[in-house]
């Protein structure tokens, strides 16, 4: 039970998942002292099972998406598992698209509701059999789902009160627009147009007597 | 509501009663912040809780994505914005396992104290504020004024009361001086007086503890099914601490004891959070000790990661590059996922962090204690009297910052 884990120990342990679930987890990755595993999205719920069950897995500590629009199934959802009793932790990852709903993992862990009704909010992953899937954090009526990587960082509506309707009003921002610093340095690594350099030969990269 | 089909078949002199719904808040001030419970109550008895949250959410994953880590760290501080620095200690050491830092060993040793600090911060309130929930108007009173005092050592150390910024990715901004490690040992040898006043005051009193006992009971497999942590899963007598088990900075170092509950009711929580102070004392003053014997940086010494003193700056050319740098792009990550938790003093308070080699979060999930409790509001407020509720709110130990994000 001594902390942190000995890699050989997560290694093996993750090498005995792939092998004792069937093919429902698909393997296994160790990085920065911790054990991540993939399970095709349509077994998720036999691999949580199998890892509460055989393994010991039986609190789920964190349920969440992330976001990979450039990817054709831009959606992780990860599932982080604790072992009270081995005193390990682990990573469950599993891909998945804006239409492909995820089985809900609500009958393994029941603490997976509002978890799943989160990532549902803010990523618009979709569970299937979930008992109650609705929005959990945002505002009621509140249309987007904030998290994905193509909502603005500003929002599309802004909240005000109207002294004469007397109430609160919705309305499009207005403010400034937020600007996105890149940090790229003109001479290392930008390589786009920067402003004033329009008319020097080559586009894109930098001026050709610039310092490598 | 009642349904016309059970109202036709009552027997005579049976008088029909309709199901009661109310709103519990948003602004209630047993709801320990901005929550909306809508209960269903048959007569007295609550049969559903539906807890609608996020009336404080601010989307802080979502700006963490667009700010650099060192940018980043003052969203910690709002969230649970009882126990400030505990949570930026999750999140430094986040970004310490993805850079691989090592933090000096007096870093280790503020930063430890101050989580402690900020455990009986937040024991403080919420042991006295549950006993406000169920009447006591007094101990508020005395435990504020301790908070006061710990406060105070959070503006001497960082400069604010609450909002802390004080923890930096491999240590601490800056070191403690030494008067105020002097102080913080006085008080924390002055402290088991307060305690033992509270504790006089609220253990064995009759109506707290018939508001308390056998309230909101916890069976060990609900605990671990709901994905409980903290004082909620020691409350129902699972020896499980992260400060203990899975040891982080110089934990495994210091010498503490955990309480734990017998039955899982509010007040066997009560109980462990107001030893838990006295423990965390006890490490308060560990600490102290060896900061008096131990000299020595305070934050990391890569120039990489953490800025240059500001009189070096003005001197030395390095120094100036390296805090422009850090101060304009900050320091970048290596590509990877990491998670980092933390025993807060409502639970595991964790950061999973995606880095995609850039020099802000690609995605930064925060896990509040807070959440899976509050979640688990529907059944264990199940089959109490409405006033129970506020009592379980209370022994839940909520704070909206951390819930709502």
């Amino acid at each position: 039970m001594s902390w942190p884990v000995e890699i050989s120990t997560l290694e093996s342990l993750g090498q005995q998942l792939v092998a004792d679930s069937a093919g429902a987890v698909a393997g296994y990755s160790l990085a920065f002292g911790e054990l991540t595993l993939t399970a095709p999205v349509s077994r998720v719920v036999q691999a949580l099972t199998l890892m509460r069950d055989k393994f010991g897995f039986a609190q789920l500590i964190d349920l969440c998406g992330v976001d990979y629009p450039e990817r054709p199934q831009r959606f992780d959802v990860v599932y982080h598992l604790l072992s009270l009793t081995k005193n390990q932790r682990l990573r469950l990852k599993v891909q998945t698209d804006e239409d492909t709903a995820v089985p809900t993992a609500t009958g393994v862990y029941p603490c997976a509701d509002w978890y799943e009704r989160e990532a549902f909010d803010m990523y618009g992953i979709f569970f299937e059999g979930h008992p109650d899937l609705r929005r959990i954090l945002t505002d009621y009526g509140f249309h987007g789902h904030p998290l994905r990587k193509d909502f603005p960082m500003t929002g599309y509506v802004e909240l005000r009160y109207d002294d004469e309707l007397k109430r609160v009003v919705y309305e499009p921002v207005k403010s400034v627009e937020f600007r996105n610093w890149d940090f790229l340095s003109p001479w290392e690594g930008a390589d786009y147009i920067l402003p004033g350099d329009e008319k020097s030969p080559g586009t894109g990269g930098p001026h050709p007597g610039a310092p490598k | 509501m009642a349904d016309d089909a059970s109202l036709t078949t009552l027997s005579e002199n049976e008088i029909p009663v309709r199901k009661f719904n109310i709103n519990f808040g948003p602004q209630h001030p047993a709801a320990h912040g901005v929550l909306r419970l809508v209960l269903e109550l048959d007569g007295e008895v609550v049969e559903r809780v539906d807890p609608h949250i996020g009336l404080l959410h601010r989307g802080t994953e979502k700006l963490m994505e667009y700010r650099t880590y060192l940018q980043n760290i003052p969203y910690f501080d709002r969230l649970d914005y009882v126990a400030p620095m505990n949570q930026e200690h999750a999140f430094c050491l986040a970004i310490e396992k993805l850079l691989d830092l090592e933090v000096p060993i007096r870093g280790q040793l503020i930063r430890v104290m101050y989580s402690e600090i900020g455990r009986v911060l937040n024991h403080l309130l919420n042991v006295t504020t549950q006993a406000m929930d169920v009447g006591a108007l007094t101990p508020p009173l005395w435990g504020f004024e301790e908070r006061e005092k710990l406060m105070v050592f959070y503006e001497r150390a960082c400069g604010a009361r609450l909002h802390a910024n004080y923890f930096r990715p491999g240590g601490v901004h800056q070191d403690l001086p030494e008067a105020l490690i002097n102080d913080i040992d006085d008080w924390a040898a002055a402290f088991a007086r307060p305690v033992n006043d509270i504790d006089k005051l609220i253990t064995g009193n009759r109506i707290f503890k018939q508001r308390n006992v056998d309230i909101g009971v916890v069976t060990r497999q609900e605990a671990i099914d709901w994905g409980f942590s903290g004082v909620m899963v020691r409350g129902s007598g699972i020896a499980w601490d992260l400060r203990r088990s899975q040891p982080y900075e110089c934990y495994d170092e210091m010498d503490f004891e955990i309480p734990l509950g017998l039955n899982g009711d509010c007040y066997d929580r009560y109980l462990c959070r107001m030893q838990e102070m006295r423990e965390s004392t006890k490490i308060i003053r560990q600490c102290v000790d060896r900061l008096r014997k131990t000299p020595g940086p305070v934050l990391t010494e890569d120039n990489k990661v953490s800025p240059p003193r500001r009189g070096e700056m003005k001197r030395s050319m390095e120094a100036l590059i390296h805090h422009f740098k850090l101060y304009t792009e900050g320091f970048r990550t290596p590509e990877g996922e990491v998670y980092a938790a933390v025993e807060a003093p409502k639970g595991e308070f964790g950061v999973f962090l995606v880095s995609d080699g850039g020099n802000k979060p690609y995605r930064c999930k925060i896990r509040a204690p807070g959440y899976p409790h509050l979640a688990a509001m529907d059944w264990m407020a199940k089959g109490h009297m409405l006033a129970d509720v506020s009592a379980i709110i209370g022994s839940l130990d909520i704070v909206f910052g951390e819930v709502d994000r």
